[in-house]
């Protein structure tokens, strides 16, 4: 055996070398890696820029190594989609939070959807507003307690959990939707496989395609990082099931050949 | 040299567009501007750009922002409320440095007003409607001819300055029929580094009006801005005087409210009345200074405007004091009067002549 050591597991080219703003046991960081990864493999990091959304990820752009751009709360797809209207040749990415992408800028969320327009939006649910400090999200739980839901979420006043895939899964012009998510290293795998998925998609011109990744925000939920991962896995996958919804890319070359 | 052409306002500054090299245009209908996305869905196909229909004015104006991050040439139009809405992407293209062009054909406000033409956003145009410290150049056509030769300038003054350029317009202009000799490429080129084309063959571009690191990042960020408009306050003077040179009454006016004035000053030195008319064609930067120069020899100013004291106030900072500003605002959708024009400007006539026969 030999002494040299083969490095098994390393920076992707697409990740920044920088300490990331993220609290300890976030998500946010797993999918940074796994978006650099995949945009790695796909050769396309000199020709993607991506939307880093008002949340968390607002600094998205800094840590992984693509052209990135800022989008109003909400507006990310619709921001994508003016650029790639512009620039058909690159990839889009929109980046997004629950409350960004379901609350104000549920609009956008769908319309782009309709549209069918030629990005991939990464949707990152971790059922809480982590920026602003733990606020009630569209896609918080029943009974859930956060800053503004302190007796916990009370779906007689406030709704149930929006499921965003399912949602979307009505209309027509998607290419891909999944749901994923990112508590334990199985799923952290099947995540990648679905966000390269996502964006070779794109490569080929197929259309819209849709990732959303259930993903931890142990800070806001005040635990320890492993009970935050399990709590994605006993609390938020009975609600939002692990799911692709659809996958259709011989129907959408059929289409792009036909039209 | 173009033919002359019978075009409407609003049309005439959409085909404007696309002679400036506009090919990405995303707006929401509303009156009274609904001739330009009309216009904007025939011909953007017939030149390989994209006419999108937005869900929303806020989505039309982020879309507006994603084109122009790419470097292309970008535009939205809107009426009144509409523009409301989208003060929230004009705001973030503004800290962002983004260039591109906006349309506001006005229309009666406040809330849903009225679809007749007035110039009740004045204040919101030229102090800025989004949050922060930001200014856009604000042109004040009073023609369809205008309306495409300031589209053309608009598309170079935007590039050159990474600024939104927003066309001032009302729905009287926009809508009206009028002969229209249709502009010629400027020609103008202007390097776009910072375009978020992908990141080969040099490092990474990020646009972004999120400042936070170092802690004085954002002040930094917005003392860069204050110079860059400070050159733009030192470069675009523009105004369209007529009359002014001996005038002793000063009318102050811009848009169809200036087209009545035009007519009272004509009437009234038929008359013997010695009458002129200011129209500033740039509202931001406002031409202080020549305003100044001009209403300092008057006896008195009149505002004329389809508002109810919005453009009086840069009058007002104009003249500093040093001359008596009067104001005749009309609106909801009315226009003013010819004959109320020159019956004001009659009444300082004849309070003039007798302060002189008491002298």
């Amino acid at each position: 055996m030999s002494a040299k050591t083969i490095p098994m597991y390393k920076r992707p080219k697409g990740l920044t070398d920088v300490r990331t703003h993220y609290c300890a046991g976030c998500g946010h960081g797993i999918i940074h890696k796994l978006i650099a990864e995949a945009l790695e493999e796909l050769e396309v990091l000199d020709r993607t820029i991506l939307i880093a959304p008002v949340g968390c990820a607002v600094l998205a752009y800094k840590y992984i190594e693509v052209d990135g751009l800022e989008a109003a709360h909400g507006r990310a797809p619709a921001v994508a989609t003016g650029l790639k209207r512009a620039l058909p040749d690159k990839m889009v990415i929109s980046y997004q939070g629950d409350g960004d992408l379901l609350a104000i800028g549920t609009g956008e969320t769908i319309h782009t959807a309709n549209r069918g327009e030629d990005i991939t939006i990464i949707f990152v649910n971790n059922a809480v507003y982590g920026m602003t400090g733990g606020q009630m999200a569209p896609t918080t739980l029943e009974g859930q307690k956060t800053l503004t839901s302190p007796y916990g979420r009370n779906p007689a006043e406030v709704g149930f959990p929006i499921r965003a895939c399912e949602l979307l899964d009505t209309l027509e012009s998607p290419v891909y939707i999944e749901r994923t998510s990112v508590h334990n290293p199985a799923s952290v795998r099947k995540t990648k496989k679905a966000i390269l998925k996502a964006l070779k998609y794109q490569k080929e011109g197929l259309g819209y395609s849709f990732v959303e990744i259930l993903s931890m925000c142990p800070t806001n939920l005040g635990v320890e990082p492993v009970v935050g991962a399990d709590w994605v896995k006993d609390a938020m996958i009975p609600w939002f099931p692990l799911k692709k919804f659809r996958d259709r890319p011989e129907e959408k070359k059929e289409e792009k050949q036909a039209s | 040299m173009s033919k002359t052409v019978l075009m409407k306002g609003n049309e005439a500054l959409a085909e404007a567009a696309i002679i400036a090299g506009c090919r990405q245009y995303f707006a929401y209908p509303i009156t009274p501007q609904n001739e330009i996305p009309a216009y904007m869905s025939r011909r953007m196909p017939e030149v390989g750009g994209t006419f999108l229909q937005a869900e929303s004015e806020l989505a039309a104006i982020s879309m507006v922002l994603g084109a122009a991050a790419g470097g292309v040439r970008a535009m939205t139009s809107s009426s009144s409320p509409g523009m409301a809405l989208k003060q929230e992407g004009i705001s973030y293209i503004a800290g962002s440095e983004l260039p591109c062009v906006l349309v506001n054909v006005m229309r009666g406000g406040p809330g849903l007003g009225a679809i007749a033409g007035a110039q009740g956003d004045y204040f919101q145009a030229t102090r800025g409607g989004g949050n922060g410290d930001y200014r856009t150049i604000v042109l004040a056509p009073g023609s369809a001819q205008e309306l495409a030769d300031f589209t053309v300038d608009a598309f170079d003054l935007a590039d050159q300055y990474r600024i939104p350029v927003l066309i001032l317009a009302d729905g009287y202009i926009g809508q009206m029929s009028e002969p229209v000799v249709l502009p010629e490429p400027t020609g103008k080129t202007f390097e776009k580094p910072w375009a978020l084309t992908g990141a080969k063959g040099r490092s990474k571009n990020i646009i972004a009006s999120l400042k936070l690191i170092p802690d004085n990042a954002l002040e930094e960020h917005n003392l860069h801005l204050q110079e860059k408009y400070d050159l733009i306050s030192e470069n675009i003077r523009r105004i369209d005087t007529y009359h002014t040179d001996n005038a002793e009454w000063l009318i102050v006016a811009y848009g169809t409210a200036a087209r009545i004035a035009r007519k009272a000053v004509d009437r009234l030195r038929d008359e013997g009345v010695k009458a002129g008319l200011f129209r500033p064609l740039s509202l931001w930067p406002f031409p202080d200074r020549e305003l100044h120069e001009i209403a300092r020899n008057a006896g008195k100013v009149l505002t004329v405007e389809m508002s109810m004291g919005q453009l009086v106030e840069d009058v007002k900072l104009s003249v500093n004091g040093e001359v008596e500003v009067d104001l005749y605002g009309r609106a909801g959708g009315a226009v003013p009067a010819l004959d109320d024009i020159i019956e004001r400007i009659n009444s300082y006539e004849r309070e003039n002549h007798t302060h002189v026969q008491a002298s």
